[in-house]
């Protein structure tokens, strides 16, 4: 082969290391929400060691004792007792189970199954396309709440069908967001460069589409377990989420709500609980979305 | 610089027609007449440059040369086989043979994947070679197109919109293709950068005998790069000839006008020919020669009847002037 | 010649970003006059749009900001006008034209709404006379039918056709100057040759002066008198257009004409320039091509080079160019 000179050889690359961003992941991180929510699952994750006294034990000597603050408080129920004299710190604490539990379990299902969804009709169109949003359309506008209050009557109310029925409705929601991205990305080059060095649909979709996703889904996820805390909190209310005596926010609301005016605390301190909670998730998400969607948009 | 034996690529009577909807809603359909009837050869190791402005078609011809899109009628031969009667493992050959480098530098390139894989992606799909071997051939392709060895670990982000291209490159040779589709490679590139890429393209075109597929609406550029060159006008190629020839001397009124207005720095030159009117949509092409409403040397005659291509002054051109 | 529409001299804008303060428009100078074309020819990070954003100060904010020079308009200082009155001057007395036509127009007003808001905002015209002066402006940008394009929208018309909307936009009041940053960029070549025509024409008829942004030397050759070509922020080298085609004094000038593909030239390489586009957050000390530059002196990387005479009405920012013993 003949030394033909290749048009300039070894052009210095542009020195990235002598370049820092100081825009880049780690400045202000929400030291608050990650510090709420960190707090939160230790406290779901220990229930056990950290709950001072047993959730269900009832003492009807005890009933409505204030929180420790207040007058009447003492220090051996710290938030104070509810209407059957049970401790609220510990009703609380073990609460933060299911919320917590029913909110990533729900939101990782909805994800997984929307993500899948909405990736397989971007990428194909047509009449799959057409198809599967027709089902997406359909799911959306049905009412959370109303398809868990048919599931506590005809079947009971559970955990399980708290799950199912949110996780039944919301992953379309998924599927429409990574949808839409999706059909962004496929009018971008690299898609077509896959399909003309031969990639099937599965690798098309696995390899250069989801991984394109995954910012979107992670903002979208974590902006959506405050969103399911409530709904499960409401259907607690309500009486067809959660069954006693398993301590829940949502029903531990719902059994105060007659004494809002005396003993605020029984339907208080759940109320901020789950308001602290979702505040947390709601930050993180923002945060989350501000961080990572810049870099989306160097496509 | 034409081989003698049989042409790498054979097109012959490509027609694609698209169906859109249109009213309200959506039910009358139209047909858009993207490219009607286009029929030209490309030379191993030669470039044919595909020229012409929105809506002529050179997209869509390159798209169906691709095998991105299948012709609604006509035969594209590759190697003298007819590529629509190529059983899968022949197909798949010829895929393999099409490679493309698009316009955009920074939509052509996976931002989530290193350089390294990105590169290797086609070997990974098509071959069965061993990591070890893939990083060697990724290596032997970095340093063909002039980047540094140690891109291979880095992200697409990191790299200039010329470098970005050149990786471009680097991936469509490796499968050592006989044809690489260059759609407008150096159009979204400063203008200090253009001339090392084209300079790169024409030595990996001498050195790995490469056929290309060049579409640019940078007429000179066009002209630099290739050795024959077809023009488009609403999907008809209305002359075809040398590369040299047709850009100096244009024949057809359509040609001369383009050439005109490409503008070239020559203060001397004679002022462009000023078409008037707007490029017609391919969704209701004028009858008879498509160019006719526009054209200064207009007759009657092309209203009516289409001009064919036909041999004149040393190359092809379909207008009723040369008859 | 005549007395001048405008005048910067010294312009300097800097731009603060995540890595540093950038010097995106740094001491430049030029004046054009009524009826005059200037072309502003660099590549990306050259600083010409900047410099034209600058002229009516609308540079991004708040990242950038005029920390230096004058720019007068009819002899009027426009770096201290308040806000309101730059107002004032935007679009009647320096309008612009942008490169991409969809997005210059709102895609949810008629074609006719658009025009008329000018033709009401600066003559005050209603009813009637405005739709009839609105379809009149159509019809001065060659729009076929004007009065009935008055109801079109945006996506009903294509490249070209929006691009003349919007240059009759600019024309409305008339203004004392036009700049257009590369208007014919995304059209066809053979709709680009009409409007580069239609532009002329407009520019003989209302005596106005024109800045025309491109990085297309063929464009510059065809519709300007005269050139300034940027680098990195700086001017590098400006002259009649004959001059600089002919006789280029900068070596970046020289480079770039070059490097570019001529129709009828059979070379077999084009001579390509070295490097990449220079960062503006990390320059050089000294001329700022230094890196690129093919005649190089060890001078060069350490002292940036003022304007030296080059030629009849050319200058050029090159150590080469300075006089013997300078």
């Amino acid at each position: 082969m003949p030394a033909e000179p290749l048009a300039d050889r070894a052009l210095p690359l542009p020195d990235v290391a002598a370049r820092p961003d100081p825009a880049a992941r780690g400045r202000r991180l929400p030291v608050v929400s990650l510090g709420i929510i960190t707090i939160f699952v230790l406290v779901a994750i220990l229930a056990p060691l950290l709950s001072p006294g047993d959730p269900g034990e009832q003492s009807l000597r005890n009933r409505f004792k204030p929180p420790v603050w207040m007058e009447g408080g003492s220090s051996r129920h710290l938030l104070g007792t509810d209407r059957l004299g049970r401790d609220m710190l510990s009703r609380i604490v073990w609460g933060s189970r299911v919320s917590l539990t029913a909110g990533v379990v729900t939101v990782l299902l909805a994800s997984a199954f929307g993500a899948a969804v909405g990736l397989v009709a971007g990428y194909h169109g047509g009449t799959v396309d057409a198809v599967l949003m027709r089902v997406t359309d359909a799911t959306m506008s049905f009412p959370v709440i109303l398809l868990a209050l048919i599931l506590a009557v005809t079947v009971g109310p559970s955990f399980t069908n708290v799950v199912v029925a949110i996780a039944v409705i919301l992953w379309a929601r998924y599927a429409r967001v990574i949808r839409g991205q999706v059909l962004t990305l496929m009018g971008l080059d690299f898609i077509a460069q896959a399909r003309i060095a031969g990639a099937g649909a599965w690798r098309i979709i696995t390899r250069h589409l989801f991984p394109n996703t995954l910012n979107t889904l992670v903002v979208l996820v974590t902006l959506q377990i405050g969103y399911v805390i409530i709904v499960e909190a409401s259907l607690s209310f309500l009486g067809a989420g959660i069954p006693p005596p398993t301590p829940a926010w949502g029903s531990m609301i719902s059994e105060g709500r007659e004494f809002v005016t005396s003993a605020w605390w029984v339907s208080g301190l759940p109320g901020l609980a789950i308001l602290l909670v979702v505040l947390a998730f709601n930050l993180l998400g923002d945060w989350l979305r501000d961080t990572l969607d810049p870099k989306l948009r160097q496509l | 610089m034409m081989s003698p034996a049989a042409p790498l690529l054979e097109a012959s009577g490509l027609v694609k027609h698209f169906s859109v909807r249109r009213g309200l809603m959506g039910w009358s359909t139209a047909v858009v007449r993207a490219v009607d009837s286009v029929s030209f050869t490309i030379g191993s190791g030669t470039t044919l440059g595909l020229v012409g402005e929105s809506g002529c078609g050179k997209t869509t011809t390159s798209k169906m040369v691709l095998g991105l899109e299948r012709p609604t009628a006509g035969v594209i031969r590759f190697e003298g086989a007819d590529v629509s009667s190529l059983d899968s493992a022949g197909l798949r050959r010829y895929r393999q043979s099409v490679q493309a480098v698009f316009q955009d530098p920074y939509a052509s390139l996976d931002p989530r994947m290193r350089v390294g894989k990105i590169i290797a992606e086609p070997l990974v799909i098509n071959e069965r070679r061993g990591a070890a071997e893939r990083r060697r051939r990724v290596q032997e392709l970095l340093d063909l197109v002039a980047l540094p060895e140690r891109s291979g670990v880095l992200y697409p982000h990191e790299f200039s919109g010329g470098q970005r291209q050149r990786i471009a490159i680097a991936r469509a040779l490796a499968l050592s293709p006989r044809l690489i589709v260059l759609d407008e490679p150096v159009s979204a590139l400063d203008v200090s950068i253009r001339a090392q890429i084209l300079n790169l393209l024409r030595d990996i075109q001498k050195r790995l005998g490469v056929a290309y597929l060049f579409i640019a609406h940078d007429l000179a550029a066009v002209a630099h790069m290739s050795h024959t060159i077809a023009v488009m006008y609403l999907g008809k190629i209305v002359e075809m000839g040398d590369a040299a020839a047709v850009a100096m001397a244009p024949q057809h009124p359509y040609t001369r006008a383009l050439f005109a207005a490409a503008l070239p720095i020559d203060l001397d030159r004679p002022r462009e020919i000023t078409l008037a009117g707007e490029v017609p949509s391919p969704m209701a092409p004028p009858g008879g020669c498509r160019f006719h409403p526009r054209c200064p040397l207009a007759m009657p005659r092309c209203a009516t009847e289409e001009p064919l291509l036909q041999t004149a002054s040393g190359r092809l051109v379909a207008c009723h002037l040369f008859d | 010649m005549s007395v001048p529409v405008i005048e910067v001299h010294d312009l300097r804008t800097h731009l603060v970003t995540r890595w540093g303060t950038i010097k995106a428009v740094d001491g430049v100078s030029f004046s054009v006059a009524e009826g005059e074309t200037l072309g502003l020819v660099g590549e990306s990070g050259s600083g010409k749009s900047m410099t034209c954003l600058s002229l009516v100060r609308l540079t991004p904010r708040p990242a950038s900001h005029i920390v230096g020079g004058s720019v007068r308009l009819d002899g009027d200082e426009l770096t201290t006008k308040t806000e309101a009155e730059m107002q004032r001057i935007r679009g009647r007395k320096i309008a612009m034209i942008l490169q991409d036509p969809m997005s210059s127009l709102n895609p949810v007003f008629s074609v006719g709404m658009q025009v008329r808001e000018p033709l009401a905002m600066y003559h005050g015209l209603r009813g009637a006379t405005l739709t009839e002066r609105a379809a009149a402006l159509l019809a001065s940008v060659r729009i076929p039918s004007p009065a009935a394009r008055l109801r079109a929208f945006p996506y009903q018309l294509s490249g070209g056709m929006r691009q003349r909307v919007v240059g009759a936009m600019a024309i409305a009041a008339p203004p004392r100057l036009l700049i257009a940053d590369e208007p014919t960029t995304s059209l066809d070549l053979t709709i680009q040759a009409q409007y580069l025509g239609l532009l002329e024409e407009l520019q003989d008829r209302h005596r106005l002066a024109m800045i025309f942004i491109t990085h297309n030397l063929g464009i510059v050759s065809r519709i300007c008198d005269r050139v300034a070509v940027m680098y990195a922020g700086r001017i590098v080298e400006a002259g009649p257009v004959r001059r600089i085609f002919t006789a280029p004094a900068h070596p970046y000038t020289q480079a770039l004409l070059e490097s570019i593909p001529r129709l009828g030239a059979r070379t077999e390489r084009l001579t390509a320039i070295e490097g990449q586009p220079p960062d503006l957050a990390r320059l050089p000390g000294g001329c700022s091509f230094a890196p690129r530059c093919p005649q190089v002196m060890d001078r060069c990387r350490t002292e940036a080079p003022p304007e030296f005479e080059a030629g009849p009405g050319q200058v050029s920012r090159c150590w080469l160019r300075a006089p013997a013993g300078g």
